[in-house]
């Protein structure tokens, strides 16, 4: 089965977002999906979008962008830079949303493995409490439920 | 930094450390204040402060019960704050679903050097 878990949001702090998930795949694999152009153009935009660019300079001071044409016709970018890089373990790097130029977060991603299946966890740091909360509400962008279902009618359709 | 007042809603309201550690204590059932006291190792003051706070925005309810004051959490007003965060962790939620079937793909083409044979 594909479906391998919830994806679980907590607010740790005031300035924090914490993620968590777990795949059912090695670790190795899930950084490989994480990390490679064409294979962040499958599935960083969800059902929101379609990732129209993706530029990634792995390595510490390298940048990244990620552009996306939202299903609602307007364009979304972040970017940011690569602070530490441990292959396969853990990725920190910076998130702008170009949006919201002043709120730059600091992303740090998190693998480990057991068994084969790997927990995934994201935290994300804000500067301030307003940044953090600004960013959850980005979340809303409509139509969610409508678009869960379509989500795992295509997901059938392609195992 | 300004920000809002602190009594202005429940987001506020649970943005201190102190007074989530009381709705967490409180999520187990009613507790009089003494416990909370306990619990959290502050002073009563701070306590009742706190307490104070979250009530005004209507996270938790007091009744009096011979001497003591008895607080529970209400939950109907936290549902704004889980509503909030269920938006966000669902478009999380269909990102790590595409995820999932492209980790699916790449296992598969992986399976040469895992020692499987056709």
């Amino acid at each position: 089965m594909t479906s391998s878990g919830t994806a679980v949001v907590t607010l740790p702090t005031d300035t924090q977002i914490l993620i968590t998930r777990e795949f059912d795949a090695p670790k190795h694999m899930v950084y490989q999906a994480w990390t490679t152009p064409e294979l962040i153009k499958r599935w960083w935009s969800g059902e929101r979008g379609e990732v129209t660019s993706v530029e990634v300079d792995l390595r510490v001071g390298g940048r990244w962008r990620y552009v996306m044409m939202a299903n609602e016709g307007f364009e979304v970018a972040f970017h940011g830079e690569y602070r530490e890089i441990v292959p396969n373990e853990r990725l920190v790097s910076t998130e702008v949303f170009e949006g919201m130029p002043d709120g730059e977060a600091l992303d740090t991603l998190t693998l480990t493995e057991e068994d084969g299946r790997t927990t995934l966890t994201v935290l994300v740091q804000h500067q301030n409490r307003e940044h953090r909360d600004a960013h959850i509400d980005s979340g809303m962008e409509g139509g969610m439920q409508e678009a869960m279902d379509r989500l795992e009618q295509v997901a059938i359709s392609l195992r | 930094m300004a920000r809002a007042a602190t009594t202005a809603d429940a987001f506020n309201a649970v943005a201190e450390p102190r007074r989530r550690q009381i709705l967490d204590a409180l999520a187990g059932g009613e507790r009089p204040v003494n416990d909370l006291v306990t619990l959290l190792g502050l002073a009563q003051p701070q306590v009742s402060k706190h307490l104070r706070v979250l009530r005004q925005v209507g996270l938790v309810d007091v009744r009096e019960e011979g001497r003591q004051r008895i607080y529970r959490v209400n939950g109907r007003s936290l549902k704004p704050i889980h509503d909030w965060v269920t938006t966000y962790e669902r478009s999380w939620a269909e990102r790590f679903d595409r995820l999932d079937v492209l980790l699916e793909e790449l296992k598969g083409k992986g399976e040469g050097d895992g020692g499987d044979d056709e």
